[in-house]
Order: C-alpha cells, then structure tokens, then sequence
C-alpha cells in the first residue's frame, strides 16, 4: 500500500499519472483564483456557482439524448453547466439588485433551489430510453478516476488561461477588489472586471466538476487562499503560495484517493487542502495562532521586563542624593510599593530576571542589579524619559513618527529621531531626570 | 447650456433626486460649487452628504437631474476629479503596503495590462512624504493607524492630481496632528487654485478649515460664504430639533463671536 502510494505520489504508475497531474493543476487554477474570490470578499459566489451546475448538467445530457448525441458528451454536459451556473450567479446578482435582501441570503436561495431542481432533473433523466445517466450522479461528489487525456488537457488549457489573465490583469482585478469606488471613478468597468473574475472562477468550477465535485469544489477554491493569507501580507506572495498550496493538496489529494479508491476522490482532496489549512492557520508566520501567541508573550515579557528594571532604577533614584548612581541592594517590599504588579507577577518576572542574569538575589534577602542589569536598567530609564519628553515637546508630530509596532516597543522613536531629539534637548549626557515626579504608584495603571 | 450653471463652474447641480428603494435621499437639489474655493459640506446623518458626492461620481445612479463637471457631464472629465472616499469604505486588513495602495492612484494613467513603473513609485513615494509618512511606505496598511490610513488615501488623491478634490469625512476619527497636516495640505491645494470639497461633521471647526459652506438637509438650506452661512437660523433649519447638537452650535457661534 505504501509503496504505491510513493510510486503514485512520483508519478510512475502511466494510468494514474494524468489523474494525479490534472488535478494538481486544477488546484494551481483554483488556488490562484480563489484568492481573487477572496480578497473580493464574495467566496460563497462560487459556491452558489458550483450548486447551480447540476441542472444545467441534466438538461444538457437531455438535449443530447433527443438529438441522438451519446448522452455523456462531457463538453457537451460542462458547457450546460457553466450555463446554469453563470444563470445562478446572476440570479443572486438580480436578487441583491432589486429586494433589499442581503448577498448572503440571495446565494443561500439560488444554491438550495438550483440544486433542488438539479436533483430532480437528474431522476426525471433516469428514464429516456436507450441512455444511461448513470454517471451523472458523480458531478455531485467528484469521480477523480474516470479523467482521461481530454479531461488532463481542458484542465492544463484552462490553468494556462487563468495564469495568462491574471499575468496581464492583475493591478486591474486587485484595483477591483480593493476599491472598487476608485475603479469606478478612474473609469475602469467594474462590471466588465467582476464579469471577468466569475468568468475565470466559473471556468475551474465547471472543469473541476469532474474531478472534486460540484459540492467540494469551493473547498478548493477557498482553502488554499485563506491558508496562504496565513504566511504572507503580501500580495504576490500570496498568489503564488496560494497556487502552490493548490497544487500540492491536489497532488496529495489525488494520490492517496488512486491507492484508496473506495474513498470519494473529492473529499480526500479537500482533506488534504484542510490538512494545510490547519498547519497555516496554527503556524502561518504572518497571521498564524501559534506565532501570534509567542508575539504576545515575548511582547508581555519584554513590557514586564522593562518595568521591573525601571523601577529598580527609580528606586536607587530616590534614595540616592548623589550622582553618579550606586548600585545598592533594595528590599522587595520597596519593589511591591513602588509599581502596581498583579498577583505573583513580580515574582514571576524577578525570576525571569534572575534566569537573565539582570538581578541577582542577596544572602540577606534582598534584590540587587548585577552589572549588566544596571546599565540595562538606566538605559531602559533614559529611553522611557527621552520618550516622555518627546511627547511633551512634539505632542503634534508624534502620531505620524512613532512606531505602533508593538513589537518594537523598545525602539518606539527611531535612531534617527532619538539624534534629533538629544541635539535639540541638548541632552547628550547619558542619564536623563524624570520630566515629572515619580511617586509610588497604588492604583493599577 | 443653462444660464444659471456656466461652464466655469467646476460642479454645478441641477435638478438632482437621489432615492434609495423609493426613499428619496436628496430632492430637487440646485447647486453651484464656486472655483478654488475650500468648501464643506455640513448637515446631518443621513442627510444625503455622502450620497451627494457619489452622484456628482456617477456612483450611484440618479433618479432625475444631472450633474456638470466644468460643464460637462463626469464621465468626460475623469481626470479633473478626484474622489477621497470614507476610510472605512475598503478593507485595511487586506494585503497590499501603503506604497501600493498610493500607486493605484496612478493605474488609469498607466492603462490597461501595464504594469507600475519606477515613475509611478516614485511618485507615489513623493506624496507619501508630503503627506508625513514617507517612513511607512513599505508598511502593510493594517499597521497604521486610523490617521495614517487617512494620509494613505490623501496621498493617493495627491498622485491623481485634478483640478477638483471630493473628500468623504476627511477628519473623521483621526487624531489631531493628522487633521493638522491634512488641512494644511488642502489648503495648499487651494492656494494652487483647486477646487476641495469636504464633508465635514464637526460644526466646531467648520468655520475654520471652509470659506465656502453647504448646509445639507435632503435639499440644499444654504449655499454661499461660510462668513453669511454660518449662522444660528441656518443650522436650526438644517439640524431641526437635534437640541443636543445645537448646543454645540451655540458654542461654536460664541467663539466665532457673533
């Protein structure tokens, strides 16, 4: 079992290699397109497209069973489709357009009642005489299988077009799904460019039928795009590893549903595409859970950290008279006063600071920097009071200056503007008074 | 061409019904909008303010009336107009860097299946330094904030340079220093003899920033200098009985000491 896994996965067996490669391709297309679908924010609009497929499906093997065609023509049958499913879309366009209902509730109505006939059709069929309609029912779930050459060349024809045209037209489509009032008002046809995306996407929905299905093909269309939004904020980046992500799940998909064939190829599909949903939503390095949680807390940890040190520094300050400052042991009970610290967090981050080697505890109980905590700490304090003072002078500047990068909450002015600021305060001396008293504080802050 | 609307007059308003599923939302407005003037537009929620400067876009379509951009209908005069709409009318989570949401003021120029160039970039570099971000060019526009945003999308109207600005609520939830750099901006756009035409919410500024004011309540209330509009009989009609609000007017009227 395994081995034929690998050998499907490297192509090597001849009959499921134009299988295996057709889809991959179909989830390179449907990747690409999808993130357009995406970032136009109307992704259920494929589903609605995908659902109004099946009766076109039905009339179509009708039409050409009464004009003596075999029945299964599969051009034939997709070119129905893609006619009811355009009808469906357009539909849901005339619902929105004229009642007040909302887009959601439109494609809701269109995706249930086009399929409701869809079904109804398909049984109706079963009864012409001298054709069997037998296959039909695998639109519905995919029957990755059955591709044969002609199949594997629609699907490379159909992925070069839509490479093609979001080559040529990609600033367009983007202006399009940013701001489509300033499309508008720059004179681009906004109609014409949506027309051109549910084109494009009613184009892999119907070459897709085949091989995922009508009801998982949206599976496709969105999951590899909302995975790639994950890793990346940028655009390109995301187009790509959309298309790649695409692939791949279609590679995998179609592999392991050639070695287990009793498993619907569809679904097998759309849980290989899930299985990197998953991975990039909880690894994704731009928006993923996991690397999100670890911002936050070396965020918190870095915030805690500087407080702790500031404080210490504050303390010595006030029971100092003279500079420069000696670095005197302090008891904890001054720390607890002088900051308001939730419960057990100022021995969490006094720990910490041990681990850091920025505070070292003595034989008698006390707490004292170490060396490198010392000068840490006063340059922790010198930032936070150049920041201050910033403030104070350049109130009117500052929104425009200051880094809202949270993670760079220790550099929030940069170098540059900290140059500035020590030239005009005329501040170049290395320790830098509180520009307002420090008082113990009792309240949270 | 009507005698009351002259081809000189950057916008001018004739007739305009504006209804939304048979509410109408502006009625029968008759409107000229002087050249090289700062103009804002004050009324209400819901008064038609935003409406009024989709219509003038063709953005929404018209029940009756029509709309001259120097005389001539909008879709003529693209190029002189540039349309500044309310920050929140895009998605700011979406990918793309404040650099290349200013470069896609440049796409009509640029034409169809080209692609930007370094001219284009370079000139949206330049308006993102003139408007005080030069810094966060490369930024994805979810990093910034609200009045960063707000200098993204004025930076983008920079690059499109017409002879008319239309801005939707400029100033709305932005902080200060940005409200300060922006209007500088526009006036200097003014001093060049350009056309900008803001809706504005707060009544308390408005005499500042405008010197030319509409009062907009489904129907135009007043029209002219904002030194003759701008008085307690015509907000009363243009704001009715929002008492609330009215004590704001009387505030601002004090300081206006009058």
């Amino acid at each position: 079992m395994i081995d034929g896994l690998i050998d499907t996965l490297l192509l090597k067996p001849y009959n499921t290699r134009i299988v295996v490669l057709g889809v991959m391709m179909l989830g390179a297309a449907s990747g690409l397109i999808g993130s357009f679908l995406l970032l136009r924010k109307q992704s259920l609009l494929g589903d609605a497209l995908s659902h109004a497929t099946l009766p076109g499906l039905g009339l179509a093997f009708a039409a050409m069973s009464s004009l003596g065609i075999d029945g299964q023509y599969l051009p034939g049958l997709l070119l129905g489709a893609a006619t009811t499913g355009v009808l469906g879309i357009l539909f849901v366009l005339a619902i929105g357009r004229t009642t007040k209902l909302k887009d959601d509730a439109a494609m809701g109505i269109v995706l249930s009642v086009f399929f409701g006939i869809g079904i109804v059709i398909l049984r109706l069929i079963q009864n012409i005489p001298g054709q069997t309609s037998a296959g039909l029912e695998s639109f519905i779930y995919g029957k990755t299988a059955s591709m044969i050459t002609s199949d594997f060349v629609l699907i490379a024809i159909t992925l070069s077009f839509c490479l093609f045209v979001t080559f040529l037209a990609r600033k367009e489509l983007v202006l399009l799904c940013f701001d489509p009032s300033l499309a508008a008002t720059q004179g681009w046809p906004v109609l014409f460019l949506d027309l051109l995306l549910m084109a494009l996407v009613a184009t892999v929905t119907v070459v897709g039928l085949q091989a995922v299905g009508l009801i998982l093909i949206i599976a496709f269309l969105i999951i590899p795009a909302t995975a790639a939004r994950f890793w990346t904020n940028n655009l390109r980046h995301l187009l790509w590893l959309a298309t790649f992500i695409g692939a791949v799940s279609g590679w995998l998909g179609a592999s392991l549903s050639a070695v287990f064939a009793n498993f619907p190829a569809g679904a097998v599909i759309v849980i290989a595409a899930a299985s990197f949903f998953l991975i990039s939503m909880l690894f994704g390095k731009a928006r993923g859970v996991i690397p999100r949680f670890l911002r936050q807390r070396d965020l918190r940890r870095k915030v805690g950290r500087q407080h702790l040190l500031r404080s210490t520094y504050e303390i010595l300050e006030k029971s100092q008279k003279e500079r420069p400052l000696k670095n005197l042991s302090i008891s904890l009970h001054l720390l607890q006063q002088h900051r308001f610290w939730g419960k057990g967090e100022l021995a969490k981050l006094i720990r910490q600071a041990r681990i850091e080697d920025h505070l070292e505890r003595q034989p008698s109980g006390e707490l004292r920097l170490s060396e490198s905590g010392f000068g840490e700490a006063s340059r922790i304090t010198r930032n936070h009071r150049l920041w201050e003072m910033y403030l104070i002078k350049h109130a009117d500047i500052a929104p425009s200056h200051v880094d809202r990068d949270a993670d760079l909450v220790e550099h929030l002015l940069g170098a540059e503007i900290v140059h500035q600021l020590e030239a005009e305060l005329a501040l170049t001396q290395a320790t830098i008074e509180s520009p307002h008293d420090i008082q113990a504080e009792t309240t949270p802050s | 061409m009507r005698p009351e609307h002259p081809p000189e007059i950057p916008i001018a308003i004739h007739d305009l019904t504006v209804a939304y599923h048979r509410k109408p939302v502006l009625w029968d407005l008759e409107l000229n909008l002087p050249e090289g003037k700062l103009i804002g537009i004050a009324g209400p929620n819901g008064a038609g303010k935003s409406t009024l400067l989709k219509a003038c876009l063709d953005l929404i379509p018209k029940t009756s009336g029509e709309v001259l951009i120097y005389g001539k209908p909008y879709h003529k005069q693209r190029d002189l107009i540039v349309y500044v709409p309310q920050r929140e009318s895009v998605d700011w989570d979406f990918p793309v860097s404040a650099l290349d949401v200013v470069t896609m003021g440049t796409y009509r120029q640029v034409g169809w299946f080209k692609r930007i160039g370094k001219r284009q970039r370079i000139t949206a570099r330049d308006a993102l330094e003139r408007v005080g971000i030069g810094h966060l060019a490369d930024r994805q526009i979810s990093q910034l904030s609200g009045g960063q945003q707000q200098r993204v999308f004025l930076a983008r109207a920079l690059v499109q340079d017409a002879l008319i600005y239309l801005m939707d609520e400029p100033f709305a939830a932005v902080d200060a220093a940005t409200e300060h750099a922006m209007i500088e901006i526009l006036q200097e756009l003014n001093t060049q003899g350009k056309t900008v035409v803001c809706v504005h919410h707060d009544l308390a500024t408005v005499s500042r920033y405008f010197d030319h004011l509409v009062l907009l309540n489904m129907r135009v209330v007043a029209s002219g200098p904002t030194k003759e509009i701008f008085t307690r009989d015509h907000l009363q009609k243009t704001y009715g009985g929002k008492l609330n609000l009215l004590d704001d007017v009387a505030e601002a009227l004090k300081n206006l000491g009058r």
